[in-house]
């Protein structure tokens, strides 16, 4: 049963009283994707998370997962379902190998499949020397780890994990980033944090939730390589404008330093850098800087999150 | 069904793996022994003589049921308290909630799990006064009666506690909740010598009274229907507080 999306959630909305959590949330995940879920602290990205994971029923709106709905039938669509919550939901008191079996046992695995599961969970996780050990006694970066293991044990199509790398130390947090991107191979990922660099070393797509609302849902590449509307020039010796403005697709000059100009383009297909440094050439200008000025994933995300973003939503 | 079977079973084994079950164990065996003890040198000291109609199984099995049914209900909390409260605070709670699982599976599981304490508890109440047997001749079935008599009674016990432990994400809250609740029904006995229809009422709701009967050898249908029905009616509520706890 292939279906074009793994996860389908339409007007996701959460009310506590009358705090809105989450409003007329909708997100798609094909599979082989990673989706990144970005906003500040208490943006609602885990109540998010936990209605697509069927934890939390939502106040409106639907969920399908793997073509199942959620609400009609969770016991089908949570098989297809794995989830890693803020807190790894693990028990101290046993031991790794006594945890995940139980978790596979859960998710319906037959005895037959159940080592085998076992054995390939502990070995993507980087679990297999600690087997032994009982949970509660290990590191928190290993803890974190079982919770992973706990949330693919089952090969789900699915796997939402909320902040997989809090709490990690920086060789730990590569070594889960990787983990993530194998698993993202295979299955869909929806991954959730607040640290930027975080989304964009794993993520394909990156949506920014704030206030309980969706603000941003791009590709990542989309925020970076295309679409500049500005370039920064820097020159030894400051060149004449009016040269600058005959050339084709420059449109504005603002003077940022003594040697520096920033040009606003014509139109956003166009790339008059080649022009500048040949004019620059011919004329001796004394070229030193040329670069298109991206808007970064960084710069959305601080202007959504400290701007009106309804408004920008609205724009957008 | 198999899930059920497959909750019961990590839940009996996190219950048999941490300290708390074998203490519990341990003091209730220790405080019952000295009962029995004080039991059997009582009876030793008046002899009844064989036209008298309280016998040795009455005596000594009876009585100690029925201390032992105060007993269980100062621990019986103290099990129930970590079946949803503490796995909520943790966090583990969420490991079954996210799972391919009913919430009527998850409850009957962790019931199920409670149930391999009750189970022990019951064994070692057992052993006591069988152990009488070197030297006398006990009325199995009263001592039988008077141990299924107390393992209903712990499973309605364990029941009401597993419902309170689904209302709080304090353990201790659930613990001390389920005790003032177990020991409202306690009272009930008390209040039920009131006079009219009151203290019938109060007589037939009370936790207690149910088992004096099975404590007396008496098999009454009322008395296991009862304590059936308290169960069900205690497993039915803490799967409706799951659910609205997801929708509220």
């Amino acid at each position: 049963m292939a279906h074009e999306f793994l996860i389908e959630a339409r007007g996701l909305s959460r009310r506590y009283g009358s705090h809105v959590a989450a409003n007329d949330i909708s997100l798609s995940l094909r599979k082989g994707e990673i989706l990144g879920l970005l906003g500040p602290n208490g943006a609602g990205k885990s109540t998010t998370m936990k209605m697509l994971a069927g934890v939390l029923a939502p106040s409106a709106g639907t969920v399908m997962i793997n073509g199942v709905s959620l609400a009609d039938d969770p016991k089908r669509a949570k098989q297809s379902l794995g989830y890693l919550p803020e807190l790894p939901p693990v028990y101290p008191e046993l031991t790794v190998d006594e945890y995940l079996r139980y978790c596979a046992s859960l998710h319906g695995l037959r005895r037959s499949e159940r080592a085998a599961a076992l054995q390939r969970a502990k070995q993507s996780c980087g679990l297999s020397e600690v087997s032994r050990r009982l949970i509660g006694n290990l590191s928190k970066g290993y803890q974190q780890r079982v919770g992973i293991a706990q949330a693919i044990i089952h090969r789900p199509a699915v796997v939402i994990l909320d902040e997989p790398t809090v709490g990690l130390d920086p060789i730990q947090i590569l070594e889960i980033r990787r983990l993530i991107k194998t698993l993202g191979q295979e299955h869909g990922v929806i991954l959730s944090s607040h640290i930027l660099p975080e989304i964009q070393a794993v993520c394909a797509r990156v949506m920014i939730i704030h206030r309980g609302r969706l603000v941003y849902a791009e590709p990542l590449a989309t925020a970076g390589s295309e679409g500049f509307r500005t370039i920064i020039a820097g020159f030894l010796r400051m060149p004449a404008f009016d040269v600058l403005l005959s050339l084709p697709g420059v449109g504005e000059i603002e003077t940022l330093t003594g040697s520096q100009i920033r040009i606003t383009v014509d139109n956003a297909g166009d790339d008059p850098r080649a022009a500048i440094a040949e004019a620059a050439a011919t004329h001796g200008w004394g070229l030193i800087e040329l670069h298109a000025e991206r808007r970064t994933l960084e710069e959305i995300f601080v202007e959504l999150s400290t701007g009106d973003a309804h408004a920008l939503q609205e724009a957008a | 069904m198999s899930l059920v079977l497959t909750i019961a079973r990590a839940e009996a084994r996190r219950i048999f793996v941490s300290p708390l079950a074998w203490t519990v164990l341990a003091v209730l065996q220790s405080i019952l022994g000295v009962v029995f003890l004080l039991l059997i040198l009582d009876y030793a000291q008046n002899p009844r003589g064989p036209e008298s109609s309280v016998g040795l199984s009455d005596y000594i099995g009876g009585g100690l049921y029925s201390f032992a049914t105060l007993v269980l209900l100062l621990v019986m909390p103290l099990l129930t308290m970590r079946l949803f409260a503490e796995e909520r605070k943790n966090g583990s709670l969420t490991l079954l909630l996210a799972s391919p699982v009913s919430l009527i599976e998850i409850v009957l599981g962790k019931f199920l799990g409670l149930f391999s304490f009750i189970a022990a508890a019951t064994l070692l109440l057992a052993a006591m006064p069988l152990m009488l047997l070197v030297g006398s001749n006990l009325d199995l079935g009263r001592i039988a009666a008077g141990l299924l008599g107390l393992s209903l009674m712990m499973m309605a016990l364990g029941a009401a506690g597993l419902y309170v432990s689904t209302l709080t994400r304090e353990p201790t809250i659930a613990a001390v909740a389920s005790f003032g609740l177990l020991l409202m029904l306690w009272l009930m006995q008390v209040l039920s010598s009131q006079p009219g229809w009151i203290g019938k009422l109060l007589g037939y709701l009370a936790i207690v009274g149910h088992f004096e009967n099975l404590r007396r050898g008496i098999f009454s249908s009322v008395d296991i229907v009862y304590y059936l029905l308290f169960t069900v009616l205690f497993l039915w509520l803490a799967v409706l507080q799951l659910d609205s706890e997801r929708n509220g």
